[in-house]
């Protein structure tokens, strides 16, 4: 019987960069940005780092493949440098693999940084990737927001929800993010708007229209974790160790088999069930003080709501409207800003979000800073609604 | 006697008004104003010539429809003057889409306005010599025209196929003669992308008066029939009254001078004396008719043929014609559309369009051709899951057994849309992109392209059905890929099906 990972690895030091249209820095810039500030808070020596995890998505127009761009830019000393891809949550991919390596007791300290250098591309949105010379050959046209703007259709369809309806709750949602990222230096998107800029935007993919969608960013973000007596040894107090972290990839049914409605996550669905067990959280609505989650487009967010067993299903676009998820609600989620405000560096963005949990559990957050959070929990999600990678991670006090 | 035993057409759903064309163009020749009556129809960004010929086959071929002959044809004559490959058989395309028996001869025919009727006339010569029992016929064309010429008012897209057996069918094959004359009423060149024309004046007195009217006398002839029996007369040209004229001289009435269909079609090229055919069998044609069937290009060719009893329920239901698919066009005054669809005007497409330049990898291309060509799937033998694409473990969660499927094709299963979204980001050549899951209602499911969609037309549960289309175009190594894509099944089909039946 598998015991879980709670508690037996703890976050020493966290750094993010600053995220947006960083057209000086490329993303060796980016890493060197997010370590210096994850190793300053760790307050270790970069020779005392065992073994790194690094994260990236767009190998093609960014860094290459392999472990070497980490290992050459940071001249770390001669480790083990594993390069991770997972879609869009490479980040939670890359903790995750630092954290088993600390977790078995193979290393003392370890390093998870993720990275993503989308502006030189020379056009905004994600670039297109082929999928393989078959999907290549057959697999429908598509962007990721045409992707998850489908599941709005679904959603209005089973739900019995007008357009209208729908709309407003996704503009709350959007109205949110941006007041919250406006209280992130940071972020990408600093500026606060109107529900009804959001409801006027051009139109993206319907029913999605721009501020549905999140930035296309670049930036870093860094995580050095080790042992809870290891962080205590070095002197460190409020220690935050990781209470879950669960996967759960698509195996094909949503997209091949008549068993999905198409209205929400099947694998986050999983994926939060088994992290909840693993913490030992029995009612999340009462238990989890925040999240971050993978809020690519606002209607990712309305269903993962749902699909975190945070609001009823069906339920999310009445707590939306309530103010539930708002920065003064009961579970403030995005404030950060989220990938909305904060921005969307594919590679960076799970490790982003907990860098968010991280400095509000330590009581750093500045002007966002909540009172007495206790359990934060990401969701970071890669691919389409038909076919990913959920990633769900809860950290708390130790 | 060899004759047809069944036929079937197709016309992309776009009907450009020529008042558009003349308009464009009117400010450099006031006189074109007199062109601009009528429509003629053009294909959508994903369509060629080996789309619609696949489609004009399926509605020939039409499983479930009521008189087909049954098992898979043992030849594929397939006739163009624009197919998209100049090597590599596009028949052999057309017979891998249509899931045809593979032991199948095939052959492309191309390089004259005759074409079609010239594999229509080889297809009867060997069922009748009996060296193919059951030859499928297909005819298609999508002729290029400059912007502002002739040809861009007169021609059409369209395509039409007939099944060719040696018993006489619904048509009876009484006889055909041709002639060949090096005439050289128009040319294009290898590597050309337009035709380069003569004066009408000279090709209507000196050629199609002089050449059309002795061929079809020695047709008529070798059929036993005289030139006053002929009951419809179908002939395409696109210079006024000069059919007219070769019907009078070679003794047929007047009457039986088929419409060209100029006014709501164009001329579909090479395919063009078939489609008239088609149209004629649809509705006008009385068991005991004679038809002459003629083309022009380099000479001529004549078929006649004789209706039999058994042509009396046109089409069946369920299947389009040309009557159906020309009830089912859609209108438009977007010439800007038309020109950048058929590649007439460099268009600025942004770099998201730079994606789509990589090469097809020709190994998987074969490998999975029943798939990307044919649509085929599997279905589990254990748990009865129908699935696409179809590979080595079940999809079924609860089944997942290993190595059960066999193959399914899906070409024809009916569905309808689960999710859906009109995206204005991607780059396609006719934003916005529509794309979603769709459900088949026996089981099976997988994210489509949608096709010949407006915004607006699709709802989730919205009825759909599968067709043959372009996937995308490798313009660097000018490759086209083909794959299928679901098309809203609207009314205007069904019931202008029933009402051409």
């Amino acid at each position: 019987m598998a015991r879980g990972i709670k508690d037996k690895v703890a976050i020493l030091g966290m750094g993010c960069s600053k995220f947006g249209e960083r057209w000086e820095s490329g993303a060796e810039e980016l890493m060197v940005e997010a370590f210096e500030e994850a190793i300053g808070d760790a307050g270790v020596d970069a020779s005392q780092i065992d073994a790194a995890w690094f994260s990236t998505h767009y190998e093609e127009i960014n860094v290459g493949k392999g472990g070497l761009p980490l290992s050459v830019t940071l001249r770390l000393p001669n480790i083990a440098v594993t390069r991770v891809e997972n879609f869009c949550a490479s980040g939670s991919e890359a903790f995750r693999g630092a954290v088993y390596a600390v977790a078995s007791g193979a290393c003392d300290i370890a390093l998870a940084l993720g990275v993503e250098k989308l502006k030189d591309t020379g056009y905004g949105g994600l670039p297109g990737s082929l999928g393989g010379t078959l999907n290549a050959q057959w697999a429908a046209t598509g962007s990721a927001p045409g992707n998850f703007a489908q599941l709005a259709s679904a959603y209005r369809a089973k739900h019995g929800v007008s357009r209208d309806d729908l709309k407003r709750a996704l503009a709350h949602i959007s109205v949110k993010s941006h007041a919250n990222g406006a209280k992130n230096d940071k972020a990408h998107l600093q500026k606060a708007i109107t529900e009804e800029q959001a409801l006027n935007a051009p139109m993206i993919a319907e029913p999605l229209g721009l501020f549905d969608c999140c930035g296309v960013s670049d930036g870093a973000a860094a995580c050095i974790v080790t042992t809870p007596e290891i962080a205590r040894s070095l002197g460190k107090a409020n220690v935050v160790t990781v209470k879950a972290l669960q996967l759960s990839l698509s195996n094909g049914s949503e997209s091949g088999h008549n068993s999905w409605d198409g209205s929400y996550f099947h694998t986050t669905r999983i994926a939060a069930r088994k992290a909840y067990e693993e913490a030992g959280i029995h009612n999340a609505r009462d238990e989890v003080s925040m999240f971050e989650c993978h809020d690519c487009f606002s209607v990712t967010e309305l269903v993962t709501m749902e699909d975190l067993q945070l609001s009823p299903e069906g339920g999310a676009i009445k707590d939306v409207l309530d103010g539930f998820y708002d920065a003064d609600g009961q579970i403030p989620c995005q404030i950060d800003g989220g990938l909305k405000c904060f921005g969307h560096p594919i590679g960076a963005s799970g490790i982003r979000m907990l860098y968010e949990m991280y400095l509000q559990l330590q009581g750093r957050a500045g002007p966002r800073q909540l009172a007495n959070p206790t359990i934060g929990m990401t969701h970071n999600l890669g691919g389409s609604p038909m076919s990913n990678v959920a990633a769900v991670c809860i950290i708390g006090a130790a | 006697m060899p004759g047809i035993t069944a036929f079937g057409g197709y016309v992309p759903r776009l009907r450009l008004s020529r008042q558009a064309i003349a308009a464009a163009h009117s400010w450099s020749d006031p006189a074109i104003k007199a062109r601009g009556k009528g429509e003629r129809s053009f294909c959508n960004w994903d369509e060629d010539t080996v789309t619609m010929g696949v489609e004009a086959a399926r509605d020939c071929l039409g499983e479930g429809s009521e008189g087909q002959p049954a098992g898979s044809p043992d030849a594929i004559y397939f006739a163009s003057t624009t197919f998209p490959f100049v090597e590599r058989q596009n028949a052999g395309i057309l017979a891998t889409a249509l899931g045809l028996d593979g032991d199948c001869m095939a052959l492309d025919l191309t390089g004259s306005q005759r074409a079609g009727t010239t594999a229509l006339l080889q297809a009867l010569a060997a069922v009748a010599g009996g060296q193919v029992e059951d030859a499928l016929v297909v005819v298609s064309d999508q002729r290029r025209a400059k912007a502002s010429s002739a040809g861009e008012f007169a021609y059409g897209d369209g395509a039409a196929a007939v099944r060719v057996s040696a018993d006489d069918g619904l048509l009876r094959f009484r006889g055909g003669h041709s002639v060949t004359v090096d005439f050289i009423d128009h040319f294009r060149a290898e590597g050309e992308a337009f035709e380069y024309t003569w004066e009408e004046r000279w090709i209507r007195d000196e050629g199609l008066a002089k050449i059309v009217p002795p061929a079809i006398t020695r047709a008529l002839a070798k059929a036993g029939v005289s030139a006053d029996d002929v009951a419809h007369f179908c002939m395409p040209s696109t210079i006024g009254r000069a059919v007219a004229g070769i019907a009078r001289s070679a003794g047929i009435a007047d009457a039986a001078v088929r419409d060209n269909l100029h006014g709501g079609l164009g001329e579909c090229g090479c395919a063009h004396a078939l489609v008239m055919l088609l149209h004629a069998l649809e509705g006008d044609v009385e068991p005991g008719d004679i038809i002459v069937v003629a083309a022009f290009g380099q000479g001529c060719d004549v078929l006649v043929f004789e209706a039999t009893a058994a042509l009396t329920a046109q089409v069946p239901a369920g299947r389009l014609g040309i009557r159906g698919a020309l009830a089912a066009g859609k209108s438009t005054d977007n010439y800007q559309q038309y020109l950048a669809f058929n590649d007439l005007i460099t268009l600025e497409k942004g770099m998201r369009a730079e994606r789509d330049d990589y090469k097809t990898a020709l190994t998987v291309t074969y490998r999975k051709r029943d798939m990307l060509l044919g649509l085929v799937g599997g279905r589990c033998t254990r748990c009865g899951t129908l699935q696409f694409p179809r590979t080595d473990v079940c999809v079924n969660p609860q089944c997942r057994a290993h190595h059960t499927q066999e193959p399914y094709a899906f070409r024809d299963e009916p569905a309808q849309v689960l999710t859906w979204s009109a995206d204005y980001l991607t780059y396609i050549p006719n934003p916005p992109s529509h794309y979603g899951m769709i459900t088949f209602d026996n089981g099976g499911r997988f994210m489509t392209d949608f096709t010949d969609v407006d915004v607006g037309d699709l709802e989730v549960g919205t009825r759909v059905r599968m067709m043959f289309r372009i996937k995308s175009v490798d313009s660097l190594r000018g490759f086209v890929r083909y794959f299928w894509k679901a098309v809203p099944v609207r009314e205007v089909v069904a019931s202008s099906a029933a009402a051409a039946g």
